[in-house]
């Protein structure tokens, strides 16, 4: 009889919850690379993650590490609370455009001025997922959204927000790379980077953030290829992928 | 034990070291800035957590993480402050998490002023966020009183899991007095915090902390849950004292500073021959319902005196049950009642001219 290989199972990382995204949307392929990370580095057991409020509000059935829900944007302090009196403790928060770019933009700046040594998995899909598909600080121009129901305009509406790029300027921060799961070879890449961020944590070396360019294919109203096409023509041109600070490399 | 002479608000912050606190998180704003700059030097020589965050709003956040982790952990603020910190005290409640607040309350509404006042009364003793809570709060008239009382508050938010509000103005924060640091505390019957989400598995299973129930079933029971706990407060801990009760014709009710300038104003009316009790609410959530009740046969009117346009004069008639007459006195906008004033209101109700 032949021996069977396991070739590939579900992260021990993740727990047997049914994850409650739509069809299509990247935040499990997101949620896969998260809990492979802490398994890699061996800190699942020491690791307490923050849930923000948004699609991925409920994740803290998701994961299988330690879960704090945090209110809407506050996810970065709540994380800098928990870090301050649990010092090795690993501490990520999970949050999405609205929640980190909108509402909580004060608290991740701030998180970032004082170094904190945390890491934030920013996941950006352009769009207010879970009340419905609202205009997001970092929706596109001419992106139709129900608060913008024409497209966004730059005359009332402002500009899309770069994140990666405003966080790689606070003197505060260490690591900040933006990333895409949109196929396989980036899958990985997004995994490299987000291991970097944990070991960077692991290491006390200090804040780290990665931004994932991901998809919405229900409020964007396409289905779940023509979402990772349009994510790879609209967004990444405007929001381009790379390492935007990285305060280790002169270490190495 | 020696009494060392400190201003109000460095002896809050002291008496919350005493207490074990582990963390303070706190932002800038008058009259309580003593507190969080003692706290900026000794926290960090007791080798323990000091943030001065970037806002109220994050402050309580970073709260709320700490004390999800388990740890001992406090802010401080004034009025406008805490109104901010509502959202992230209203979570902590709903995810049943302990921590003390320090309000040391000055004038408002919007930015106000900065002198002592009691006008948040119905903020703190309403929940003040949103949502079915309550917080238990202290009302300290000294600061022998307010130090003992946030030694023990940390007890109470440990047994309640609950977060915990002391409730004391600006004239507190800013007199000092002579402070026994060594009394003797009530100790509180508190069991490990093997629910805290603090990284430190060894073996247990995950824990969660959380405030969102999506099925309304779920949600009702867990208010139902909390809703024992606001019960247990008001059943078998009210604090309040009673002053001056033998023989009084009428009644001051007061709390915190106010309380204490009352004090001052019964002797003058001893004087003029009119025997006046006070009834100090010590908690205000719980409201002292009970000190109510014991009042002697001999009080014929009530006479509220707060800092405020009349804030706990609303419970003072949800417990009286209209059986005396309730006269209001109030100084608000930061203006501080004099003990002569006080005792002419009284006059003037015992007289019949009010």
């Amino acid at each position: 009889m032949e021996k069977v290989k396991t070739v590939y199972k579900k992260s021990e990382g993740l727990s047997d919850f049914h994850l409650s995204y739509c069809p299509g949307c990247t935040h499990g392929i997101i949620h896969k690379l998260v809990a492979e990370s802490l398994v890699d580095l061996e800190i699942l057991d020491r690791t307490v993650g923050i849930s923000s409020v948004g699609c991925s509000a409920l994740n803290y059935d998701f994961f299988s590490c330690d879960m704090q829900q945090a209110p809407h944007g506050r996810a970065p302090a709540v994380a800098t609370g928990i870090k301050r009196v649990k010092p090795d403790t690993i501490v990520f928060t999970y949050q999405g455009d609205g929640d980190l770019a909108s509402i909580g933009i004060a608290e991740a700046i701030h998180a970032a001025h004082r170094g904190e040594n945390i890491t934030i998995v920013f996941v950006n899909n352009a769009i207010y997922g879970m009340t419905g598909g609202q205009m997001a600080p970092t929706t596109l121009l001419g992106q139709k959204t129900t608060t913008s129901p024409d497209g966004r305009e730059a005359a009332t509406m402002g500009l899309p927000l770069r994140i990666s790029e405003m966080f790689a300027t606070i003197p505060g921060a260490t690591y900040i790379e933006r990333v895409s799961v949109h196929n396989p070879q980036h899958v990985n890449k997004a995994k490299k980077a987000l291991k970097k961020a944990f070991e960077i944590q692991k290491n006390k070396q200090g804040f780290s953030m990665i931004e994932f360019i991901s998809t919405c294919p229900v409020n964007w109203g396409m289905n779940p290829k023509d979402a990772v096409d349009w994510a790879v023509d609209n967004m990444i041109p405007y929001y381009p992928l790379g390492v935007y600070k990285d305060k280790t490399a002169g270490d190495k | 034990m020696a009494k060392v002479l400190m201003k109000g608000n460095e002896a809050m912050a002291l008496a919350a070291i005493k207490a074990g606190l582990d963390a303070f998180y706190g932002y800038p704003i008058t009259p309580q800035n003593e507190l969080p700059e003692y706290l900026s030097k000794h926290m960090a020589l007791h080798g323990r957590a000091f943030v001065q965050s970037e806002s109220e709003v994050s402050a309580i956040n970073m709260v709320y993480g700490a004390a999800g982790a388990g740890a001992r952990v406090m802010t401080s603020s004034s009025s406008p402050g805490i109104a901010l910190k509502q959202e992230g005290i209203s979570y902590m409640a709903g995810a049943e998490l302990p921590a003390v607040i320090i309000n040391v309350m000055r004038g408002g509404p919007g930015l106000g002023g900065i002198q002592p006042s009691q006008a948040d009364y119905k903020q703190i003793t309403r929940g003040g966020g949103n949502g079915d809570y309550y917080l238990y709060s202290l009302a300290p008239e000294s600061l022998q009183e307010a130090v003992d009382l946030i030694k023990e508050s940390f007890d109470i938010a440990d047994y309640f899991r609950n977060p915990v509000m002391i409730a004391v103005d600006g004239l507190i924060g800013q007199m000092m007095e002579p402070v026994d640091f060594e009394k003797e505390v009530p100790k509180w019957d508190l069991q490990p915090k093997t629910w805290a989400a603090n990284g430190e598995r060894d073996g247990r299973s995950k824990n969660i902390i959380n405030s969102l129930y999506l099925d309304p079933a779920v949600l009702e029971q867990h208010n139902h849950k909390l809703g024992k706990k606001y019960q247990e407060m008001k059943d078998k801990h009210q604090r309040y004292e009673m002053i001056n009760m033998e023989n009084a014709e009428i009644v001051i009710v007061s709390y915190g500073s106010t309380a204490r300038i009352a004090r001052t104003a019964i002797e003058i009316l001893k004087q003029q021959g009119v025997n006046c009790g006070i009834l100090r609410p010590i908690t205000i959530y719980p409201f002292p319902a009970n000190g109510f009740a014991e009042l002697p046969k001999t009080v014929k009117d009530l006479l509220v005196v707060e800092m405020s346009m009349g804030q706990m004069i609303d419970d003072v008639k949800i417990v009286n049950e209209g059986k005396l007459p309730i006269h209001f006195y109030g100084r608000c906008g930061g203006i501080v009642p004099e003990a002569e004033e006080i005792a002419e209101q009284v006059l003037k109700i015992v007289r019949g001219e009010k």
